[in-house]
């Protein structure tokens, strides 16, 4: 049986959990109301003070946060404390040309070390092993967190970062890896490119597989773990919330366990905003209750699932995550970076040679996502030009690429050829049969 | 001397060239001369036609994207040589050609051109008595 990171929380009883989250929240719900103008503001407006939080019973009192927040707050608004005390930053896209931005305290930064150190644990990786982290470097959570946590653990990091497929898998198998942590997807690439490079699987150390960064299937798993000859677990988190790591499968690959003595977990119904029935679907909703650089209040992740509060077989009684079996809003997960239509909408918006209307259509070819992005021109700008229309996608595709952070095929059609919105227009096909019905 | 030519946008889909020589064969409109320019994507079908106004009319009733352009036809002699003379007065003079289609027919042949500077490229051609074609000329042919 793997090994379990840190026993006293993660096997916690129920009761000793719920007395450690009011403890948190009600620290948590101090800190912001006297540290951010934007809570306090909000709790005000509820006619809410700190003393009104009293357990964690009483967290649904509190307003819910939402992306939109970090946005209008750009970039630095939701910070809770001096930016001297804040480390480190992450961003997103956002949901048009902004990014979500958000900042770590040293505090903040071990917080996180220490979950992704739980659920490498979790997965059977200890100090002897060496992990390939092939999520991207940078402003993306990815690499940075995956980095720190096998760090934690005193394990060897192998820094690759995203792309340079050959040179990945030449060093995955000259220095034996033993786990590998990036989106499933790109998983299956490597696979692919491994098996055409006709290097026998035998002479990979690889047994452990730490994905994330997008939604993905039962298949998804097997196909890996067929593929890779692995064991394939999940690791949850979303920046706002912390990155990777606000929740990692156990060896029963049974659920995803949430990490609530950091991270609380609430799901409520995306229409009314109530909490469900337990086991019954709905919305994630966080609320960090350790964080002190970027503390969110009821965030609302707009994934939906559900949550299972049944003790482990592993050991765990932390909660159990289901599946993520839909998006309450219109995001996409493409090639691990999150898109939201009203981006491409907006580029549409400020480019005056094209029509505001578009296509969406995302698929999944050799494990690899495509994006492809219909557009029209004004009829005034069909020309005659062969160049002038190439350069025209070229910018448009590249403007793109700098709003949502990857870059889409662009394919331009004919005027009227998109439909137009009659009520609600649909403007996206997705292909890719993501997540589990 | 400058003759208008409908530059229409064709998506690389089955039978969309077949649809525009039948809403220009129904509306009574003539084709002069075409040419086709491609890529993986889409395509600009360049075409001379008998009744401009008309042709853009029913296209952009039907959606197509149209552009029309200022084009010059030039005609040369129908034998060796004659039309590397004329490109060489038109090089010479600093004119770039963006593209040129042509057809001919007996003892001459019609080159259509699209320079970069059409007036400048007119007053050349002219001085040089190279004989241009009146679009009133071309549309009957």
């Amino acid at each position: 049986m793997a090994m379990i990171w840190n026993e006293m929380v993660e096997c916690m009883s129920r009761d000793e959990m719920r007395k450690l989250q009011s403890y948190r929240l009600k620290n948590v719900v101090e800190h912001v109301y006297h540290n951010s103008p934007f809570y306090r503001k909000k709790m005000q407006e509820m006619d809410l003070s700190p003393n009104d939080i009293q357990s964690i019973d009483d967290i649904a009192k509190l307003p819910f946060t939402v992306k939109q927040d970090l946005r209008d707050n750009y970039p630095f608004g939701l910070m809770a404390v001096p930016m001297s005390e804040i480390v480190r930053l992450h961003a997103s896209s956002g949901t048009t040309g902004k990014p979500i931005v958000v900042g770590y305290t040293r505090k903040d930064l071990s917080t996180w070390a220490e979950v992704v150190a739980r659920c490498l644990t979790a997965y059977g990786i200890t100090k002897h092993d060496m992990v390939q982290v092939s999520y991207g470097y940078g402003l993306f959570t990815g690499g940075l967190g995956a980095h720190s946590g096998i760090e934690n653990i005193g394990g060897t990091v192998i820094p690759m970062s995203s792309g340079n497929t050959q040179k990945q898998i030449q060093l995955m198998h000259d220095f034996g890896a033993k786990a590998l942590a990036c989106t499933p997807s790109y998983a299956l690439y490597l696979a692919e490119t491994i098996r055409e490079s006709g290097i026998p699987l035998e002479e990979f150390q690889l047994r452990i597989g730490v994905f994330g960064a997008e939604p993905w299937t039962e298949n998804m798993r097997k196909e890996l773990e067929e593929k890779l000859n692995i064991k394939a677990y999940d690791i949850y988190g979303l920046t706002e919330i912390s990155g990777p790591g606000v929740g990692g499968e156990c060896e029963c690959q049974n659920g995803t366990h949430l990490w609530e003595d950091h991270f609380f977990p609430e799901i409520v119904d995306p229409e009314t905003l109530q909490p469900v029935e337990p086991g019954q679907q709905g919305e994630l909703v966080f609320t960090t209750l350790t964080k002190e650089g970027m503390p969110m209040i009821r965030y609302r992740t707009r994934d939906l699932t559900t949550l299972n509060y049944e003790k482990c077989a592993c050991g765990r009684t932390a909660v159990r995550m289901g599946r993520i079996l839909g998006r309450s809003d219109d995001m996409l997960i493409i090639r691990g970076v999150n898109v939201f239509p009203s981006q491409v909408e907006s580029v549409l918006l400020e480019m005056p040679e094209f029509e505001p209307h578009y296509f969406i259509t995302v698929d999944r070819v050799n494990n690899t996502d495509t994006f492809q992005i219909q557009v029209e021109l004004r009829q005034e700008y069909y020309s005659d030009e062969m160049n002038k229309m190439l350069s025209l996608k070229k910018k448009i595709a590249s403007r793109m690429q700098n709003v949502i952070g990857i870059q889409p095929e662009i394919k331009i059609v004919e005027p009227r050829s998109i439909e137009r919105s009659q009520g609600k227009a649909k403007h996206v096909q997705d292909n890719r049969n993501l997540f589990n019905k | 001397m400058l003759i208008k030519q409908l530059s229409i946008f064709l998506e690389n889909k089955k039978g969309r060239f077949t649809e525009v020589a039948r809403i220009l064969g129904d509306a009574g409109i003539n084709m002069t001369a075409f040419t086709v320019s491609e890529n993986s994507d889409f395509g600009i079908l360049r075409l001379i036609v008998s009744d401009t106004e008309k042709a853009i009319q029913v296209l952009r009733d039907k959606m197509y994207g149209v552009s029309v352009t200022d084009v010059v036809c030039m005609i040369c002699p129908n034998e060796p040589g004659s039309l590397a003379r004329a490109m060489e007065i038109i090089t010479t003079a600093g004119i770039f050609v963006e593209y040129m289609y042509a057809f001919s027919e007996g003892e001459s042949a019609h080159v259509i051109i699209r320079p970069d500077d059409i007036e400048r490229c007119v007053e050349v051609l002219k001085a040089n008595k190279l004989k241009l074609l009146a679009a009133s000329d071309l549309y009957k042919l």
